[in-house]
This record gives structure tokens, C-alpha cells and sequence, in this order.
């Protein structure tokens, strides 16, 4: 590193704004900031700080025609020639920067690569528009670049079409596609969001390798902070299209000046900062449990062949078996594929099984529909996404209401009133109950969904990745709630998710899933603090931590992709025996 | 730090008034206001003929014709003229409209009806019941229309009411189509699966939550339909298996009449008129009640 790295990017009080109903509202407001040479500069902030549309407008992609820049200059740095201002370049001339000096990665993989072209066209495609190379010498580079992401087999890869490769796979094409033309600057937006956590950090580990090669300066766009404290050189955090605070990322984590700052880091959960729950409930309580599964197996048959007989078998849920007590959260983990989702849709009723659910002693397998009906009303299911699981064209009293109707609890009158007080519990307001979901914010219609599940008292509520989507500010928020809600009804959770650090802070007993079956399960305190299996281990070092000064050096790397779920007729997979290695903490022996 | 289950209320503001009915919206917007205004012609028209009009819709007047024999252009007598027979062009279309209004309404309201429950039913329940269905949409689909409008009138008495359940029984196909690749993928849909998650039975998830989310797509279907079943009346009354005549409808007025259309355009345009005319008043309509209907729009005008 040379003592005075050179500016490469610089933006000078820039505004953006967008039309919309009450004419024109600025997203972006008077931001400026450099971007050295090989530096890393992480811009974050949660959902509408306008980070996104900085790094839109610095490639000159803002939505047209609602979106535009209102002022302010951004000037690409070229060694001696000087500095050329992007805002005023046409979109011609902006198309050769683009790529070539500027390049972008986008948090989708999968949507961001063309489906119906294969990787190497798409590779290949890109390189001979700004370089003139020929078909021959691109394809070389294609592969060159392939290998630098550490792709096996590259040759081979450039014939697969995107629905061939897993979710990291695609995302590490996406950086080869950014980084094959060397640009200067490399604009990553939420690029591991939509990533496994191991996943993500093998691919923040590559971009942190890429840049030290290239000297490539990255913009990183992200909502999180361990993300942040892993990567960043530098940190600007946005709020309302205004930075609020800038610095070394040092200095961010450890003495933050802005309020806002000091709010965002403390609601960031953290693995091993105790903040769990103090009480840990003993998991020998068996008598009333409110749910048991016993030897679940939930497998989907794929046809094939031109008789459309079943060829091969997705063994999606292999032998799960636990149970929950009465005002306790299970939490289940595990990454995606790994079956933790429908387990829960299997116990809500969604998707056919074989084995044992016992909810409240009532074995489900045993009953009718009507009498089914019924046992399932103690279960009810708190989803990812609130915006898709409530019915857009109803209204959230309506929607919040509708359980009651179903199961023909209380009057109109009545259930109007049970509703507003729902409302009122969950924060929201009575009055609320008369908008739409698309009047809310996340955070709102995530209450409007506990609303919803609580609606008949039940017994057990499952939620499904249900503060995933969240800022962090709201997730704490809704996290808060729903262990008051379990203080005050008493309901137990199952609660699935991929993140560790909010698991901790929830759970009073974990299941780490891997593969369809349980590999480790056990308090939450046998869990963390004394993680046996090597996948537990994995997942629990996987998560960045925010704090710059715990950076971790290396992270280990799978040489091989994550086996599939899928097998052909006959070749069931292993069942893993757990055994008790002390105090029921259940651990899978290694394969 | 604010307390740490304070409501987050940056969103989800109170409207400031209460909605209005969608009556009173429809008639706010000017091009709906003006496709109800031209509805209501047509059924007045077609209501009140006998009093609008001082002729017989199938009296063959004398002087109706020229010396030649040739159809009268409009004058203060036939203020639309006469057609090939001497009949009065005007009481034509007035008594016609009675037809056409039968044919566009109930024809392709049973079309509809057929074709959404069609749709629906294979959209959600899939499985054999779906694939029977659908098969069944594709052999119709595969089958000449016309063709077999010809065959069913054959085998009954043509008449008004068999000619518009003739023109439904052939008319529901694509409605069928479009709506069972929307059921499924609304069926797929993460509400729906929340919806069976607190015990909603399926008569619940298809009327109250899939069949609102349709209604976009069946009022375009339904305003599309009037001018083809219009048209497909017309067809068949050409082919001499529609409305018989000498009852007047807006479709066999033009056949009748087309062969005179250089000598008499008059004859060819006005009941065209009307036919486009009312197509385009359901459209109008229609449009706006689908924003008017859909939640969605709420505050995005």
C-alpha cells in the first residue's frame, strides 16, 4: 500500500431525487464522500436510508423516469488525465465506463444472470464488448476468471445455465462477471444477503482476496453490521438519504458519535453476549408437552421418464423427532435445503408426512378432518415475508379476524373488540385495523401476523424465518414482542431460522438440522457454548461479528458443494444416530 | 435507545375520510360516467322502441324504396334510412338492441361464469380433476367454433335464448384458459398457504381470497366478450342458424344488408356504430371498475 493512495471516486454533495404522489422527495441528500484506491468502503443503513440509490446513481441506473439526480457531482478519477464527471456523460459513453471501470453486483444471483443463457455467453459476452478481444482469447479469459472465484471445473462450467449452479455458485459468477474487466471500482449492493451464512462468508473472503490482488476500491452496500465490521475500511452510515455518521470502521464499532449509530449497533444481535434468556428450561418436563414429533419423514416424488414414473425421490425430512414444551422456544437451524422449513409446514398441515405429530396428545395421524381441524387450531404459523402471507385485497382487521370466523368463535361485536385489543397488544393501533397491508411498513405487518397467529390462543406458534426480512432495529423490535407475548400466554415457539446470533438470543433449546435430519440438538447454552457436531461449529463461526477488532483471519472453505436432497428410487440416505453426550445434549455421530 | 417494543408507527397513517361507495366513485370518473351514460341509451332504447318509434320493426313500408327499388338514405321521414326491404333503419336498431343486449349480457355472462368456474376449479384442485378439466378446455379449444355452434343449432330450435346458450357454450374456452393458469399461480402463493395454516376449507380460500384477486382479469374477459358474442350472433344469423328472421338484431342487420354496402353504406354503419358503441361503454366501465374494485390502488392515484 503506497502512503497516499490515490482518490479514485469522489462525490460531491450529491442529491437524488424521486416523483412520486406528493411530487418530488429526495431519497439522496447532499452526500459526499471518496473512495481511495483499494479501499473498502461500506455504506450502510436499514431499508430506505437511500443506499441503494447511491450506488444506482453512481452507475448512472436510476430508475427512469421517476428518479433523478437533483445535484451534486460524481467524478471517476483516471491517474494523470484528470477526472471525468459521470452525471453529465451521455449513455453511450456511460456504457464503456460501466463494466469496464465501474462494475456492479446485485444482492439477487439468480436474477441478475439471464436464465436462458449459459454462463459462459454471458461471461464471454461482456469481455469481448469492451475489450475487442476475439471469441477464442475472451473464452480464455472467461476461464481465467471462473478460476479467480474459485469455480472447479471452469471449462466445464461455462456451458451450465444459471438454474444448474447453487446460490453461492451464481453469486461467485456474478463477482467473476465484475471482476473479468478489472474495473476500478467495484460496487457490491447487499451482495450476501441472499446467501447462506457459510456461504456468505466464503464469498466475502473471496472479494477481500480479489480486491488485495486487483487493487480493485469496493463499495459495499449492506444493512449488516457484521458484515460491515468483517469488510469495511471505512464505514458511512446512512439514514433518510442523509449520512449520519462516517469514519474508520474501528472507530464506528467502538466509539460511534451519532445516536442513530449507537441504536443500530445495539440492536444487532450478537452471538455470545449473553443476552438470551436467563432462565433455561428443563427439557425433562415430558408430560404436557404441547407438541411431539416422532420420526417425521416428509419426501417429494420428482417423475421422469416418458411413462412419468417417479425416478428420483427429494428426501426433504429424514427422521426428525423432537418436542416442545409449554412456553419454551425450539429453535431450528440450519441452511437453506436443509428441510427446517418443511418440517414446520409439515406440523402446520401444508405438506403430506409420514410419521408421528402429536399436538396437545392428540396424535394427527388418527383423526378425521373436522376433529383435525380443531387440534390444529393450537398451531398456528408466523411466516418470512408479511407482505405475502396476508391476502392483499383484505383488511388487516378482516385478515386478523378471519381465524375467529373460521373456527366460529364469538359474535361480531365480540370479535370486533377481541381484534382491537389484539391490535392494541401488538402493538398497533385499533384504527389500523380498517387499512390494507400495503399501508404498512415491514415491521407493522409482521405484527399484524402475530396478531393473526394469536387470534385463537394457540398453543404452539411456529415461526418461520419470521424477522428475517426485518432491519435490525424492527427485528429486535418483534423479537422483543414475541417473549413478552410467550411471557404473558404462555404459547411455546418453534422458531426456524439460518441466523445463529438471533437464535441465541431467543432460544431456550436448539436443533441444528443439516440434510433433513438433526445433527446436534440441546439447550441452547450445551448448544453454543459446547457445539459438537463440525456442521454446528461451522454455523456458528460463519457468522460475522460485529467488531472489527474480532475480524476473523480465515474462514475455512467446503471444497465441495453441499450434497443434494435428492436421490434416485432406492438409495435412501444414512440415518445419523444421536447420542447423549451429558445433560440431553443429543449430537449426531460423524458420517 | 427507545423502549425496545415501542410500535413503529413511521407508516399505516389514517385515511383522512372515510371511502366513498363505488357508485359514487364510478360516476366521479369522467370516461366511466360517459360508458354508463351510453349503457343507458341502449337499454332505454331498447326498453321504450315501440314509443320512440312510430313504425314496425318488420313492416315492408312502400315508400321506404325508391322508384328502383334501391334503400332510402337518411332523411326527415327515416332518419336513418331504409334498408333493402323498405324497413325502417331506426326501429330496426332500437328493436334490435333488445337482441344484441341478450346475446352481449346473458350469452357472455354465461360464457363467463362457465369459463371462471372451469378455471378455478382446475387451478386449485389440479390433480385428476383439474387435468380432466383442462383436456376438456383443449379439445374444445382444438374444435372449430363456429363449427359447432352450427352442429348445437342444428340440433335445437334456433331460437334467442338457444342461440345465446349456444354462443355461451362456445365462448367459455378461453376465459377457462386464462383463468386457471392465474388460479394456479395465485394457488401457489404464500396467503393461500397462510390461509390453510388457520383452517380456512377451500369453498373459503376460493371465494373470499383467490376469486377477488381474478376480478381484474374476468371484468377484462367480460367487457372483451360483448363485442365478440355480438359479433358471433351475427355470424350465425347470416348462416341462417341464429335469430331467425325477420326479428331484427344489431349483427343480422349488417349481414342482410352488406351486400348493398357500396350503394347504401348507411345500412352497414349505423348498427356498426352501435355495436362499437356498447362494446366500448362495457370497456370504459369496466376499466374503471377494476381500479375503482381493487384495494391495491388505495392512495397510488
Amino acid at each position: 500500500m503506497t502512503s497516499t493512495p490515490e482518490t479514485i471516486l469522489d462525490i460531491a454533495n450529491l442529491s437524488v431525487s424521486v416523483r412520486g404522489d406528493e411530487g418530488e422527495r429526495e431519497v439522496v441528500s447532499n452526500l459526499s464522500l471518496t473512495l481511495k484506491r483499494g479501499e473498502t468502503l461500506c455504506i450502510a443503513g436499514e431499508s430506505g436510508s437511500g443506499k441503494s440509490m447511491t450506488s444506482l446513481a453512481i452507475m448512472q441506473l436510476l430508475p427512469q423516469p421517476a428518479a433523478r439526480i437533483s445535484s451534486g457531482t460524481i467524478r471517476l478519477h483516471d491517474g494523470d488525465k484528470g477526472a471525468i464527471d459521470l452525471t453529465g456523460l451521455d449513455e453511450r459513453r456511460m456504457r464503456r465506463i460501466r463494466g469496464d471501470r465501474i462494475a456492479m453486483i446485485f444482492q439477487e444471483p439468480m436474477t441478475s444472470l439471464n436464465p436462458v443463457l449459459s454462463i459462459g455467453r454471458q461471461l464471454t459476452e461482456s469481455i469481448e464488448a469492451h475489450t475487442g478481444l476475439s471469441h477464442a482469447q475472451a473464452r480464455q479469459r472467461a476461464v481465467e476468471a471462473l478460476k479467480a472465484v474459485r469455480i472447479s471445473e471452469a471449462e466445464s462450467r461455462l456451458n451450465q445455465f444459471p438454474h444448474e449452479l447453487s446460490g453461492g455458485m451464481r453469486q461467485r459468477v456474478m463477482i467473476a462477471m465484475a471482476l473479468a474487466l478489472e474495473p476500478d471500482v467495484l460496487i457490491a449492493d447487499e451482495p450476501t444477503t441472499a446467501l447462506d451464512v457459510t456461504v456468505q462468508g466464503e464469498v466475502l473472503e473471496l472479494l477481500r482476496d480479489l480486491q488485495r490482488q486487483h487493487g480493485t476500491s469496493v463499495i459495499l452496500i449492506t444493512h449488516d453490521m457484521g458484515v460491515v465490521a468483517e469488510m469495511a475500511d471505512r464505514v458511512i452510515i446512512m439514514r433518510h438519504g442523509r449520512m449520519v455518521e462516517e469514519g474508520k470502521a474501528a472507530d464506528i464499532f467502538a466509539r460511534p458519535q451519532a445516536d442513530y449509530t449507537r441504536e443500530l449497533l445495539a440492536a444487532v444481535p450478537r452471538i455470545g453476549s449473553g443476552a438470551g434468556r436467563q432462565h433455561t428450561k428443563n427439557a425433562e418436563a415430558v408430560s404436557a408437552n404441547v407438541a411431539e414429533i416422532k420420526d417425521l419423514h416428509v419426501r417429494f416424488d420428482l417423475h421422469g421418464g416418458i411413462f412419468g414414473r417417479v425416478t428420483r425421490r427429494v428426501h426433504a425430512v429424514e427422521g426428525v423427532s423432537f418436542s416442545i414444551a409449554p412456553n419454551e422456544t425450539l429453535a431450528l437451524v440450519g441452511e437453506s435445503g436443509c428441510g427446517k422449513s418443511t418440517t414446520a409446514k409439515a406440523l402446520a398441515g401444508l405438506v403430506p408426512y409420514t410419521g408421528d405429530i402429536v399436538v396437545g396428545g392428540r396424535n394427527l395421524a388418527g383423526l378425521g378432518r373436522e376433529e383435525r381441524k380443531a387440534v390444529r387450531r393450537d398451531v398456528q404459523m408466523i411466516f418470512q415475508d408479511p407482505f405475502a402471507s396476508l391476502d392483499p385485497r383484505m383488511r388487516v382487521g378482516d385478515l386478523v379476524a378471519e381465524p375467529l370466523v373460521i373456527h366460529g368463535i364469538a359474535s361480531k361485536e365480540e370479535r370486533h373488540a377481541r381484534v382491537a385489543a389484539l391490535f392494541e397488544r401488538v402493538g398497533l393501533s385499533a384504527a389500523q385495523m380498517e387499512l390494507y397491508p400495503h399501508e404498512f411498513s415491514g415491521g407493522q405487518r409482521q405484527r399484524v401476523c402475530i396478531a393473526r397467529a394469536l387470534a385463537l390462543r394457540p398453543k404452539l406458534i411456529i415461526a418461520d424465518e419470521s424477522v428475517s426480512a426485518l432491519d435490525v432495529s424492527v427485528q429486535a423490535r418483534v423479537l422483543g414482542l414475541l417473549k413478552e407475548l410467550q411471557r404473558e400466554f404462555g404459547v411455546a415457539y418453534l422458531f426456524i431460522s439460518h441466523d445463529m446470533a438471533v437464535v441465541e438470543n431467543i432460544s431456550d433449546r436448539v436443533a441444528v438440522m443439516y440434510l433433513g435430519q438433526i445433527v446436534e440438538m440441546g439447550t441452547r447454552d450445551q448448544v453454543f457454548s459446547n457445539p459438537r457436531h463440525p456442521y454446528t461449529r461451522r454455523l456458528i463461526e460463519a457468522v460475522p461479528v460485529p467488531d472489527p477488532a474480532r475480524r476473523r483471519s480465515r474462514f475455512a472453505r467446503l471444497d465441495q458443494e453441499i450434497p443434494s436432497a435428492t436421490r434416485k428410487i432406492g438409495e435412501a440416505p444414512m440415518k445419523l444416530a444421536l447420542s447423549d453426550v451429558g445433560g440431553g445434549h443429543l449430537v449426531a455421530a460423524e458420517a | 435507545m427507545t423502549s425496545p417494543i415501542a410500535p413503529d408507527l413511521s407508516a399505516g397513517q389514517m385515511p383522512a375520510r372515510p371511502r366513498a361507495g363505488v357508485w359514487r366513485r364510478l360516476i366521479r370518473r369522467r370516461l366511466a360516467l360517459l360508458g354508463l351514460v351510453i349503457v343507458a341509451i341502449v337499454v332505454a332504447g331498447a326498453a321504450f322502441a315501440p314509443w320512440l318509434t312510430g313504425y314496425d320493426p318488420n313492416e315492408q313500408m312502400f315508400d321506404g324504396l325508391t322508384i328502383e327499388g334501391s334503400p332510402l338514405p337518411p332523411d326527415a321521414k327515416f332518419w336513418l334510412g331504409t334498408d333493402l326491404l323498405g324497413r325502417d333503419l331506426l326501429t330496426r336498431i332500437l328493436y334490435g338492441a333488445r337482441t344484441s343486449l341478450i346475446i352481449g349480457i346473458v350469452a357472455n355472462g354465461v360464457a363467463l361464469l362457465i369459463g371462471t368456474l372451469v378455471g378455478v376449479t382446475a387451478g386449485y384442485f389440479r390433480g385428476w380433476i383439474g387435468n380432466a378439466l383442462m383436456r376438456f378446455t383443449d379439445l374444445m379449444m382444438a374444435f372449430p367454433a363456429l363449427l359447432l355452434a352450427i352442429c348445437l343449432a342444428a340440433v335445437f330450435q334456433p331460437s334467442l335464448w338457444i342461440v345465446a346458450m349456444v354462443i355461451a357454450l362456445v365462448n367459455w374456452v378461453q376465459t377457462a384458459r386464462v383463468i386457471y393458469t392465474e388460479t394456479s399461480s395465485l394457488a401457489e402463493r404464500e396467503f393461500i398457504d397462510a390461509e390453510r395454516t388457520i383452517g380456512a376449507g377451500a369453498p373459503r380460500i376460493l371465494f373470499r381470497h383467490i376469486l377477488p384477486h381474478l376480478l381484474p382479469t374476468i371484468i377484462v374477459w367480460g367487457t372483451l366478450g360483448i363485442s365478440t358474442t355480438v359479433l358471433l350472433e351475427a355470424t350465425l344469423s347470416f348462416l341462417g342458424i341464429g335469430v331467425q328472421p325477420p326479428t331484427a338484431s344489431w349483427g343480422n342487420i349488417i349481414f342482410e344488408n352488406q351486400t348493398y354496402f357500396q350503394a347504401a353504406p348507411w345500412l352497414v354503419f349505423f348498427p356498426g356504430a352501435a355495436i362499437l358503441a356498447l362494446a366500448l361503454a362495457f370497456n370504459l366501465i369496466g376499466d374503471a371498475l377494476r381500479d375503482i374494485l381493487d384495494p391495491t390502488q388505495r392512495g397510488r392515484e
